[in-house]
């Protein structure tokens, strides 16, 4: 049998997470192939819903990725967002699913290392708790 | 506003315990603008149902519906809702409860075909103020005879933990509850605000005891207004 | 004579009284009653019956002051507003009264959430202040709230806290000024430790005229160790333990900590006795009742005199 191949969603900050991402792409950084990024503007836009949404819908696990405290490009957005995903850990945890399939992090504005040591590290953590107990069938993430 | 707060989930899921197509209704006044049982409030409930059963392999569906308000016949008579809950096993009202009470009613009145059980998926837990984003404090209990006139706008019915009508207590201390160091003393702020509005003097005579009968200890009320019936 | 309770003919006669204090026990222990009783007898002139004080369920105080009576002792009856509605409260007032209970302190109580059952729902259907009124006019005028006669005779010497201690300072005469104005008889203060801020209050009370219409009895605990009085200060809302008195129990050295506290409570007394207004103590020696003959001693208040 095959190594579980967790099913990642990045909510990737525009102005930090996703320069890192191009900066990994040029600088040769394999980017994990089991991650989808989802680009937006401020992590402060993503809603608690999403991250549940992104559960429900067969992911195994969900990043947010913000600029580090102070370098918001809107002041405040990335503190908006830990306590997002902090408030959604536990609302998993009630509904019976490990917390750590949410996690929060954040890179500094050319941090393509560490944007890829992110993805590997909640696709290492993923992996090791297993897929999605709450997905019915198998879904592909296109 | 009426301000609630979501039921720990643990107790939702006991009183869906057995239903297998549940749906969840929200309300769009007070209980929107709290976030406790608005729109979004209902999907992240649905959503976490849903995970859970799923997660049980549970094959149970959950719904999710909206009301304007659900403590008024004309904000709650909308076919696509009444559609919704006639199929439904139960339904979790997400409204304070006013709501659950008057939508169990009103379901009860427009489907004739079965008994509709209406569940609350909230804890109404006070009518206060918005203090800041995320905040919420308890300003009134409806005693049905407003003193605020006297006490400065500051009441000390709902604002003094024993309701004192000839405060402050023994338990006053910097300014603070005895109950509680997060909870100011109602009547320091009423002894402040009614210095600096010259009007101390206006507490100084003794306040006689209140007559409760206009209050929940009368039994339930009600108010009709004849110039409004026909 | 307002009830002919021995507490208000001393007082009536000028006599420096002293009263103590009280804590019914747990449950039906006559005993522990009777035992605080005998430590308490000859040494005080009335004992407040705590009406389950701190909000932790005891016996009734009613019970409590009627097994003093058969003690021989004079209870002074404690009733919390916390616990009773207007409807309770009357009743039990006709029923102490029948018991031969002449001395009451109407208290709003402390709140429920400090107590072993703070689930509980309270009650405060009305405040201290109208209780004193209440009782007044029960005796006074012979009539219940609603206006109906009373039957029968019904004496009470009216009795209520204050605290000079809580907050805000300015206002804390004037609520003295209220009891006075529903009608109080004497006055029990919260445990004084601020001797700087009690005569403060003291002179505002004396310029007000208060101490000539009713009776001031000064609140004094004694300290039993240099924990218990840290407990306190940091505690206890509206009680204030200046540093110097922490560090002169703290100085007694070990073993010598409770009869230096005893020591400051009965100097304690001897300052208060010369304050103008004050016309007894009220002695709080919470679980050390047998303390107390010592103290009053201490004092120089012994023996109690007589009403005849």
């Amino acid at each position: 049998m095959s190594e579980f191949e967790p099913r990642i969603i990045a909510f990737c900050c525009h102005y930090c997470a996703l320069a890192a991402a191009d900066v990994a792409g040029k600088m040769g950084f394999q980017i994990p192939t089991n991650v989808r990024i989802i680009r937006v503007i401020c992590t402060g836009k993503v809603e608690v819903l999403h991250l549940l949404k992104a559960l429900e819908a067969g992911a195994d696990g969900v990043v947010v990725i913000s600029c580090k405290f102070g370098e918001c490009y809107f002041k405040e957005g990335n503190f908006r967002a830990k306590k997002r995903v902090e408030r959604a850990q536990s609302l998993i945890q009630e509904a019976g699913l490990e917390p750590e399939r949410l996690m929060f992090d954040f890179v500094p504005g050319p941090g393509a290392k560490k944007f890829v040591d992110i993805l590997n590290g909640i696709t290492k953590k993923v992996r090791s708790l297993g897929p999605n107990p709450s997905v019915h069938q198998v879904m592909t993430i296109e | 506003m009426i301000v609630g707060e979501r039921k720990p989930f643990s107790e939702i899921m006991s009183m869906v315990e057995g239903f297998s197509k549940i749906l969840i209704v929200g309300c769009g006044s007070c209980v929107t603008i709290c976030m406790a049982g608005g729109e979004e409030e209902v999907k992240i409930l649905g959503s976490q149902l849903r995970l859970a059963f799923q997660k049980n392999k549970k094959d149970i569906e959950v719904e999710e519906a909206m009301a304007l308000r659900q403590c008024d016949d004309e904000y709650m008579n909308d076919p696509v809702l009444i559609d919704k809950v006639e199929k439904a096993d139960i339904v979790i009202s997400m409204a304070c409860g006013v709501g659950v009470q008057y939508s169990t009613a009103f379901f009860n009145r427009i489907i004739t075909k079965k008994p509709i059980k209406v569940v609350p998926g909230l804890n109404t837990t006070f009518m206060g103020a918005n203090l800041d984003v995320g905040i919420w404090e308890e300003r009134c209990v409806g005693c049905g005879d407003c003193v605020l006139e006297k006490t400065g706008g500051i009441c000390p019915i709902t604002r003094c933990a024993k309701s004192l009508l000839n405060g402050p207590c023994g338990g006053s201390s910097n300014g603070k509850c005895e109950i509680s160091k997060d909870t100011d003393c109602a009547w320091h702020l009423i002894i402040e605000r009614l210095e600096a509005l010259g009007e101390l003097d206006r507490i100084k005579p003794v306040e006689m005891y209140k007559d409760w009968r206009p209050s929940h200890s009368g039994g339930p009320r009600k108010i009709i207004r004849e110039d409004m019936r026909i | 004579m307002k009830s002919g309770s021995n507490l208000e003919r001393l007082l009536e006669k000028g006599e420096f009284v002293v009263t103590g204090e009280l804590g019914p026990p747990k449950g039906t222990d006559v005993g522990v009653v009777r035992e605080k009783a005998s430590m308490l007898k000859d040494n005080v002139d009335a004992v407040n019956i705590t009406d389950n004080q701190t909000a932790i369920v005891r016996m009734s105080s009613i019970a409590a002051a009627r097994i003093l009576i058969d003690e021989g002792l004079e209870p002074n009856m404690q009733m919390v507003a916390r616990d009773r509605n207007r409807i309770a409260m009357m009743s039990d007032l006709f029923g102490a009264n029948a018991l031969g209970i002449r001395n009451m302190l109407c208290l709003s109580g402390d709140h429920q959430s400090f107590g072993n059952h703070p689930e509980a729902k309270n009650v405060f259907d009305i405040d201290s202040i109208q209780m004193i009124y209440m009782v007044k006019t029960m005796r006074d005028e012979h009539k219940v709230i609603c206006g109906d006669e009373i039957e029968g005779d019904f004496k009470m010497f009216i009795g209520a806290a204050c605290n000079p201690f809580a907050d805000p300072f300015r206002y804390r005469v004037h609520r003295l000024a209220k009891k006075v104005e529903a009608g109080v008889d004497f006055i029990q203060t919260q445990c004084i430790y601020d001797m700087k801020r009690f005569k403060e209050f003291m002179k505002q009370v004396v310029d007000m005229g208060l101490h000539e219409r009713c009776k001031i009895l000064a609140g004094v605990t004694p300290l039993k160790s240099v924990g218990m009085a840290r407990y306190m200060a940091a505690n206890v809302s509206g009680i204030i333990i200046p540093e110097e008195m922490i560090e002169r129990l703290k100085g007694a050295g070990k073993g010598n900590v409770a009869s230096e506290g005893m020591k400051i409570v009965s100097e304690q007394i001897q300052e208060l006795s010369e304050i103008e207004g004050i016309a007894g103590v009220h002695l709080m020696a919470i679980e050390w009742e047998h303390r107390v003959h010592e103290i009053v001693e201490m004092a120089g208040l012994l023996p109690r005199p007589k009403a005849e």
